[in-house]
C-alpha cells in the first residue's frame, strides 16, 4: 500500500485490475485503492508477472503493507503465452511460473512523469482529442494501443470506445465505492486535517507581486491561432511552467521539511490544486514539470485535472509533490494567500487575470495583469528569498517563448 | 443546423465535459462559466467536444466572446450556414 500523501495512514483496496499470471509493465495500473481524498489507481513501478494477490478487495490495510507479489524476470513473462498454446495447462498458480525468479513486492513508487509516459505530444505523432483522452481515462483504455481513424490519424472518441469494447477493460471492482456525499465529506475532512496541521506547524510568510501578462498572452494568442482545440495551450500552463522554472532560481521553495530539516528536491514535482465542483480541493502532482515542454505540461495538466474531477487519481499523482500552485482562474478572486501543503515548504498562488491600469514610461494604460503570491515557510526561507522567487516568476513570464 | 439543434448539441457536449454540473436546468441566456462553474480547461474541453461532435473548430480568439449557451449555439448554427 503506497503512501499517497503525507497524511495517509491506510487505504482500502477496491479492486484488482490484474489477474494471476498477467504480464505487467512499468506504469500499468494494477489496483484501485480508496483513500479519504479520492480513489487512486495504483501503478506498478516494476515489470513482471503477477504471482500473488495478497489482499482481498474491500480490505483496509496500512501504508507499507504488501499488496501483491510480482515475479520479475523475462522468462516468467513468457508464461501467459505458453498458457495460450497449451489450453489444458494448469492455471497460473503453477509453482514454476511464480518461482521462476526471485519474487519482488510491487513497488509502490511514483512512476515516471505523466507526459513522459505518453510518447505522443501534440506537436508530434498522432493527435488525440481532449474528449477522446477523457473517455480513454474513463474507460481505462491505453491510448498507445489505439489506432486513430480521424484526420491525419487522430484518435477520436469513437476509436477509444471501439478499443474499450474489444479489450478486456477494467476488472470489475469487487468492493463498493463511497457515495458522492461520503466522498465529499471525507475529502473535506482530510483537507481540513492537513491544512490544520499546516497552520499549526508551518510559520507562514506571505508575499505578492503584480505581473504584467501583455507579452505572455500575446504570445499565447499567436501560438493558439491556427491550432485545433486539442493542441491549444492555456494561460494556466504558462503560469505553471514559469512557477516550476523559477524554483531553479530559488531552490528553498522546492522540497520537503521533514524530521526537523529541509530536504531540497532535485526536480520540480508541481502540485496543481484542482477545486471540485462538488466541493473540496485536491492537488495532484505533475512530475518533473520543470523538464516538460509546454505542450507536454499542457497535456499533463489536462490529464491530472480530468482524473481529479473524476475522483479517481493515480498513485503517481499524489506521491511526491515538491511545490504546489493554486490558480483561481477566471471566476476567482484577485489574490490568494495560500496555505502550504505539508511537508512542502511553499505554495504559489495566482489570482484571476484582469485588465488593470499599468504605468509604463510615465504613461498609464490598461494591461492584462495577474497577482502572483507566495506562501513561504520561515523555517526554510524568508521574505527576501521569496521575493526573488516572485521576481524570477515575473521574468520568466516576460519571455514566454522560452517556457 | 438550426439554433435549436445547435443548442441540443452544446448541452450534450456540456454534459460530457462537466458530468458533475447541472446542465439540464441551464437557461439559454445565462453566463455558462458562472452557472456551471467552468474553468478555462472546461471551456477548452467544450470547444474540443464541439469540434469532435460537429466538426466545427471555434478559433481561440472567438472563444472568450461566447458567454451563454445561445452564444455558442448561434455561433455553431452560423458557421454551419456559411460553410
Amino acid at each position: 500500500m503506497p503512501s499517497l500523501g503525507a497524511d495517509m495512514v491506510d487505504g482500502r483496496l477496491l479492486g484488482w485490475h490484474v489477474r494471476l499470471g498477467d504480464v505487467v509493465k512499468r506504469g500499468d495500473i494494477v489496483a484501485t485503492v480508496d483513500t479519504e481524498k479520492a480513489e487512486i489507481d495504483i501503478e506498478t513501478f516494476e515489470p513482471g508477472v503477477v504471482a500473488q494477490l495478497l489482499v482481498e478487495p474491500g480490505t483496509k490495510v496500512p501504508v507499507g503493507a504488501v499488496l501483491a507479489i510480482l515475479s520479475a524476470d523475462g522468462a516468467a513473462a513468457d508464461a501467459p503465452r505458453q498458457e495460450v498454446v497449451e489450453p489444458e495447462a494448469e492455471p497460473l498458480s503453477k509453482p514454476e511460473l511464480v518461482t521462476a525468479s526471485q519474487p519482488e513486492p510491487v513497488a509502490a513508487h511514483p512512476s515516471k512523469p505523466v507526459a513522459a509516459a505518453e510518447p505522443r505530444s501534440p506537436d508530434g505523432g498522432p493527435r488525440v482529442s481532449p474528449l477522446a483522452r477523457r473517455v480513454a481515462a474513463d474507460l481505462g483504455v491505453d491510448l498507445t494501443a489505439v489506432r486513430g481513424s480521424g484526420p491525419r490519424g487522430a484518435i477520436t472518441r469513437v476509436d477509444v470506445e471501439r478499443a474499450a469494447a474489444t479489450s478486456p477493460g477494467r476488472v470489475a471492482d469487487a468492493a463498493s465505492h463511497r457515495s458522492a456525499s461520503d466522498r465529499s465529506a471525507s475529502l473535506r475532512e482530510a483537507v481540513g486535517a492537513l491544512m490544520a496541521r499546516s497552520k499549526r506547524e508551518i510559520p507562514h510568510y506571505h508575499l505578492a507581486r503584480d505581473i504584467d501578462l501583455t507579452v505572455a498572452l500575446g504570445w499565447l494568442e499567436e501560438h493558439n491561432r491556427d491550432r485545433p482545440p486539442a493542441q491549444r495551450v492555456l494561460a494556466a500552463a504558462l503560469l505553471l511552467k514559469a512557477a516550476a522554472l523559477s524554483a531553479h532560481d530559488v531552490p528553498e521553495v522546492n522540497g520537503a521539511f521533514q524530521d526537523g530539516t529541509f530536504r531540497p528536491a532535485a526536480r520540480v514535482n508541481l502540485g496543481v490544486a484542482v477545486s471540485l465542483r462538488t466541493g473540496g480541493v485536491i492537488a495532484p502532482a505533475i512530475l518533473g514539470a520543470d523538464e516538460l515542454t509546454l505542450a507536454e505540461l499542457m497535456q499533463a495538466l489536462h490529464e491530472v485535472t480530468a482524473r481529479a474531477r473524476r475522483g479517481v487519481l493515480r498513485g503517481s499523482d499524489l506521491a511526491g509533490a515538491t511545490l504546489t500552485v493554486t490558480s483561481l482562474g477566471e471566476q476567482g478572486a484577485d489574490l490568494v494567500h495560500g496555505v502550504i501543503f505539508p511537508p512542502q515548504v511553499a505554495l504559489v498562488g495566482f489570482g484571476r487575470i484582469v485588465q488593470r491600469p499599468w504605468a509604463v514610461d510615465g504613461m498609464v494604460g490598461a494591461r492584462p495583469a495577474i497577482t502572483a503570491t507566495l506562501a513561504g515557510d520561515h523555517r526554510v526561507s524568508e521574505g527576501h528569498r521569496g521575493s526573488l522567487y516572485l521576481a524570477s516568476l515575473d521574468h520568466h513570464l516576460q519571455e514566454p517563448d522560452q517556457l | 443546423m438550426t439554433t435549436a439543434s445547435a443548442r441540443q448539441l452544446v448541452r450534450r457536449c456540456l454534459a460530457e465535459i462537466a458530468p458533475d454540473a447541472d446542465v439540464s436546468g441551464l437557461a439559454p441566456d445565462t453566463p455558462l462559466r458562472q452557472a456551471l462553474d467552468l474553468d478555462s480547461m472546461d471551456v477548452l474541453n467544450l470547444v474540443a467536444a464541439i469540434a469532435d461532435d460537429a466538426g466545427i473548430e471555434i478559433p481561440d480568439r472567438d472563444v472568450g466572446g461566447l458567454k451563454t449557451l445561445d452564444d455558442v449555439a448561434e455561433y455553431i448554427a452560423h458557421v454551419e450556414v456559411t460553410r
